[in-house]
């Protein structure tokens, strides 16, 4: 309980500073809409390629670009850490009774929050450019449910970085070292039955195409929501591991100061 | 009585070889300020960091209210306030923001925490910046809003490091006696780190001069300036109008021999000696030199500075502590 208190108090912290500088929102939205307009518009005739299920390649790339986004900007979650490391903040809360857990939990329903945001902006951009969801609301509200996850769970990653790395630099590095490939990796852009076998076979292990291959299955016309579950569990394990990495790197923290 | 504040032959290096604490002990009795003295580099915050909890000593055993800082950190964070060496305040909030949630991390809320929000932009005259982003707020001001968040939870012992450097001399007498206000009037204990020697001087009940991670000197400002040789005494003697004319020559031998009284000279029209408690001397000294018809334009007594033991135990000025302490960081 007093948990779920603290971790509030730290989750209204960051979104009244998220509510301070909302263009922040606007900003980190440009990179998707490129990606979802001008890879709409680039491969607009993948779908004449023998195998390609559907006949729209931006209703079948929407839900990757929603995914995507959720990693990439949750990914940098690390760096207002780091810059609370240098401004003593952290310092602060580490020597009071708050709990590690919620200073990273914190963050994390912050991130998800901007997620949701963020997804419904894609979403409605989406549907203007002609795009459609089939499965209907309670179909894109399982995306944004993934795609939260997804999120959660690469803030907790970047969060734990960036106590052990302490360096803004070091955690861009890592960053970007990760974020391309796992989207690459997946099937965002793609149908798996066009990918190489190989891809295909990482892509099964990639958290990344979990939340894709979820949040595709849920807005189809016909959900296989086992298939849906099923990739939500994995992601919810997945993220009670960072969440755990994370508060531990708080020792790798205190031990450098 | 059980001490607020005990440390017991703390270590603490860093990487590369660096060994921040050497075996460093101390008390701090309940109720009272105690300064830890030392030049940069010397330990004081490391010292600190250990006692408050967010970092660990290698060797050695220390406590906070009588909590073990190793083995009980949860309830030392409940019995402290710090105020770290660099300002904690987040500065995308609001002083009121800041205040509130540093209450709630330490579990207050509702009517009553407000209620000690308020009180504290009160006192520490931020009421009216209360409702302003903190990046604004001058150094002064956020020093202030520090400390204000320190004391939020009512602790008993309080760790204020370094808290007035970098403050205008305006500030930092203000910030004085609201220190001071805090061991006096609320019983609260107060470890303070400085730099100043007159900042220890004018603050601390008792001081511990930290030099290389070790306490080279503790007691209070006065027992610490007694141990040396003495307070130096000036005596100008007047010279009848004559500005010229040189004084008594018989001025010496008048005072020579008196209890407690050493190293007579005489330089110019200045008569020069030494005495264990300079204060007390004076009188019989004057004494003497009115029964020998010596007549004196002026007296003074110079007191022994902080500085003047610091070189005493570390052989060397703490000017020069610094220097070299810069040199190193460089
Ligand atoms: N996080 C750290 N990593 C590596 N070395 C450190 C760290 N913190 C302190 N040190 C080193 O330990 C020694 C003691 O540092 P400390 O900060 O305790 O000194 P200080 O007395 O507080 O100095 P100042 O007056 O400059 O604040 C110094 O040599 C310092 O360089
Ligand atoms: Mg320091």
């Amino acid at each position: 309980m007093t948990l779920v208190r603290q971790t509030l108090y730290m989750t209204v912290r960051h979104l009244r500073e998220l509510s301070r500088q909302p263009w922040f929102v606007g900003v980190t939205l440009v990179q998707p809409v490129i990606w979802l307009l001008l890879f709409g518009a680039l491969f607009k005739r993948i779908v004449d390629i023998p195998g390609f299920h559907g006949h729209s390649y931006i209703a079948f790339l929407a839900p990757g670009v929603v995914v995507m986004t959720a990693m990439f900007n949750s990914a940098w979650s690390g760096m207002a850490l780091i810059e609370d490391l240098n401004r003593g903040v952290t310092a602060r809360f580490l020597v009071s009774p708050v709990a590690r857990q919620a200073l990273i939990a914190g963050r994390l329903v912050k991130e998800a929050v901007v997620v949701v945001i963020q997804s419904l902006i894609i979403v409605v951009l989406a549907l203007i450019v002609g795009a459609s969801f089939p499965g209907g609301p309670g179909g894109v509200a399982a995306l944004f449910a993934v795609s939260a996850l997804l999120g959660a769970t690469f803030g907790g990653l970047s969060n734990g970085f960036a106590l052990i790395m302490r360096q803004e630099e070091a955690l861009i590095g890592a960053v970007q070292f990760i974020v391309l490939p796992l989207t690459f990796l997946s099937s965002t852009f793609l149908q798996p039955n066009l990918m190489p076998s190989w891809i295909r076979h990482v892509a099964d292990f990639n958290p990344v195409n979990w939340a894709v291959v979820a949040g595709r299955a849920a807005t189809s016309a016909s959900p296989d929501w086992g298939l849906v579950a099923s990739r939500a569990g994995f992601l919810a394990l997945l993220l009670a591991l960072c969440l755990a990495f994370a508060t531990r790197a708080f020792q790798s923290y205190q031990r450098s100061v | 009585m059980q001490q607020a504040i005990e440390a017991d032959g703390l270590v603490k290096s860093y990487p590369k070889g660096v060994t921040a604490l050497d075996g460093l002990s101390f008390e701090v009795q309940q109720g009272t300020v105690f300064g830890l003295l030392g030049p940069n580099g010397a330990g004081k915050s490391t010292a600190v960091k250990i006692l408050t909890t967010l970092t660990r000593p290698d060797q050695g055993r220390a406590s906070v209210a009588g909590l073990d800082v190793v083995a009980q950190p949860d309830l030392v964070r409940r019995a402290a306030g710090v105020v770290a060496q660099g300002s904690g305040v987040d500065v995308q909030a609001t002083g009121r923001e800041n205040l509130r949630l540093q209450g709630q991390v330490y579990g207050m809320r509702g009517r009553s925490l407000e209620r000690r929000v308020g009180e504290l932009l009160e006192r520490f005259g931020l009421a009216d910046a209360a409702d302003r982003i903190a990046r604004g707020y001058s150094g002064g001001m956020q020093r202030r809003l520090d400390i204000a968040m320190a004391l939020v939870h009512d602790p008993t012992v309080l760790f204020l490091d370094e808290p007035t450097t970098g403050l205008d001399p305006e500030v930092r007498a203000e910030m004085w006696s609201e220190i001071s206000g805090l061991a006096a009037g609320q019983g609260k204990t107060v470890l303070l780190t400085t730099h100043y020697l007159e900042e220890a001087d004018q603050l601390a009940a008792r001081l511990a001069i930290v030099d290389r991670g070790r306490i080279v000197a503790q007691g209070s400002p006065e027992e610490l300036k007694r141990e040396l040789r003495g307070d130096a005494i000036q005596v100008e003697l007047a010279s009848d109008g004559a500005p010229e004319q040189a004084p008594d020559g018989s001025a010496p031998s008048a005072i020579d021999g008196l209890p407690g009284i050493r190293e007579v000279a005489l330089e110019g029209r200045m008569l020069l000696a030494r005495a264990d408690d300079g204060g007390r001397a004076v009188p019989a000294l004057l004494q003497a030199l009115e029964a020998h018809s010596v007549a004196v334009a002026s007296v003074r007594v110079a007191r022994p500075s902080l500085d003047d033991v610091y070189l005493r135990y570390t052989g060397r000025t703490f000017d020069a502590a610094e220097a070299e302490a810069a040199e190193v960081s460089r």
